[in-house]
């Protein structure tokens, strides 16, 4: 791995369990600050969970992470929260309008989203800004998806998680989304994290990659060791996904 | 009223009985309890009353507020068991609630400092703050897990706990005072309320009874909206840590 690209999201063997589960076992990586890494491996294997602790939505068990060198716990939630900004699988919506949904990182500091603005981040996403006014009741999983990534942009984060943000998305949309990503990341030199079951995506877009399963980092490294990993177990499921 | 009518007045528990044996309900049951219950408990309550107001000792007022607070939490906790702490939460609230009614009825002059009057507006004060704690706590406990992924999507997003839990906390204020509310609308075309009703009969004015009904009915406003917010506000608090994350909802006791 190259050394010219700092850590800005470090594990140090991190534990994380739920009512005695273990659930993340002895993390230890770090995500790489500007660069593009994605994370693949099968249903349950703890890549959301990773997730909600880089939002601090969770606190470890044992094990530390740190941000830019400094303990996770040494930032104001808040301020944190904004930086690293997180993009769920479930596209979870408020109730009310589009434009309500797009204000509410705003909102919640006592400001409002120009509606120009809004628009702008709809026609980003690929979305369109005469969506402006529609129910989120009326959106449909991908549309709602797209509308949960202009969301997330609104703070505009050091650092992306994007958690499955493509998987309902036809393919012209996806493309969509993929490049906006990487203009956003080449642009303002935004860290990306992206949850992916698509391992073309992952190999595509990723800089890095890291596999997990059951609770584990299995590997790690330059997104191609999709096409070639070293571990019998990742050899398995990447051959799994082609079939 | 005489024990031999009190006694005839039984007749309208034996029809529930009887209605309820021949259609096989299985209320038999429950109306018995209810009824030898609200013998034992009324009877007791008046022959104690009785004993208060010829004592005249202002001990004994405190102390059977102190009783029924005791009963209006034993009654509503079982609600909020999830909320951490839901005894001494209640118990501030309904001390407050009675504190704030009394102050203004004494302090104003409206009611006079007397058992006749303290105890029984102590007790309709209690019993609806009882009712709307429960109300409450049952609304906000449906809406809080509800509402998690949303409370967590506010929270990811930078906001405060207050903001993450302010939609169940509005919703569930309203969804609680409501029926208050509503229910002064209607009142005294459909039905007569009973205390008001109760005091026709025993033979005061009827003037003078909606005055008192109206009284009462103004002070259960305030009651009902203060008990839930205050409630509310005491309660959200524990659903979060100090590092902003929401607490797994407490497994049922
Ligand atoms: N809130 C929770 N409470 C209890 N267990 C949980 C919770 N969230 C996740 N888990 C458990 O943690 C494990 C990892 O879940 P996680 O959601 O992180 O997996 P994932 O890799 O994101 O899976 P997927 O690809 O299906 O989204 C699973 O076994 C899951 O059952
Ligand atoms: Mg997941």
């Amino acid at each position: 791995m190259t050394t010219t690209y700092e850590p800005i999201i470090q594990f140090n063997n991190v534990h994380f369990s739920d009512k005695g589960m273990p659930i993340l076992k002895n993390i230890t990586g770090s995500f790489q600050e500007g660069k593009i890494t994605t994370l693949v491996g099968p249903s349950g294997a703890g890549k959301t969970t990773l997730f909600r602790l880089c939002n601090r939505l969770i606190s470890p068990d044992s094990g530390e992470i740190l941000i830019k060198d400094k303990p996770i716990e040494q930032y104001d939630p808040i301020d944190l929260r904004r930086k690293i900004g997180l993009a769920l699988q479930s596209a979870t919506m408020i109730s009310g309008t589009v434009y309500k949904n797009l204000s509410l990182p705003m909102t919640l500091k006592g400001e409002e989203l120009p509606e120009e603005d809004a628009k702008e981040l709809l026609e980003d996403v690929a979305l369109g800004g005469a969506f402006l006014n529609r129910n989120v009741k009326d959106l449909s999983g991908g549309q709602k998806q797209k509308v949960s990534i202009a969301r997330t942009l609104v703070n505009h984060p050091k650092v992306l998680l994007l958690d499955e943000i493509t998987s309902s998305l036809d393919r012209v949309s996806q493309q969509d989304i993929e490049e906006l990503i990487q203009k956003i990341n080449q642009k303002y030199g935004t860290t990306i994290i992206w949850i992916t079951h698509n391992l073309e995506q992952a190999l595509s877009i990723g800089d890095n990659t890291w596999v997990m399963m059951a609770g584990e980092v299995i590997e790690t490294g330059r997104s191609d060791l999709l096409n070639n990993p070293r571990d019998e177990r990742v050899q398995r499921f990447v051959r799994g996904d082609m079939e | 009223m005489s024990y031999l009518a009190l006694f005839l007045s039984l007749i309208f528990v034996f029809i529930p009985l009887i209605l309820s044996k021949t259609l096989h309900l299985g209320l038999e049951k429950d109306t018995i309890i209810a009824t030898v219950r609200s013998i034992i408990q009324l009877l007791a309550v008046g022959y104690v009353l009785q004993f208060v107001f010829a004592s005249e000792q202002f001990v004994f007022i405190i102390l059977m507020i102190i009783l029924m607070i005791g009963a209006a939490t034993q009654n509503a906790r079982k609600k909020g068991v999830t909320i951490k702490g839901i005894t001494w939460k209640l118990i501030a609230t309904f001390v407050f609630i009675e504190v704030l009614t009394q102050a203004i009825l004494l302090g104003f002059g409206i009611t006079p400092p007397t058992a006749q009057y303290i105890i029984p507006i102590s007790g309709m004060v209690v019993g609806n703050s009882m009712v709307l704690a429960i109300l409450f706590l049952n609304r906000f406990t449906a809406e809080v897990e509800a509402r998690q992924d949303e409370t967590e999507l506010i929270l990811s997003l930078g906001g405060t706990p207050k903001q993450a839990i302010h939609t169940s906390l509005v919703t569930s204020i309203k969804a609680s005072t409501i029926p208050t509310i509503e229910s002064q609308k209607t009142i005294g075309l459909v039905q007569l309320p009973g205390m008001m009703s109760g005091q026709i009969i025993a033979g005061a004015d009827p003037v003078q009874a909606v005055q008192f009904q109206l009284l009462i009915l103004f002070l259960l406003l305030t009651t009902a909206i203060v008990t839930s917010i205050m409630l509310g506000f005491l309660s959200y608090p524990t659903l979060f840590n100090d590092k902003m994350q929401m607490l797994k909802i407490r497994e049922e006791e």
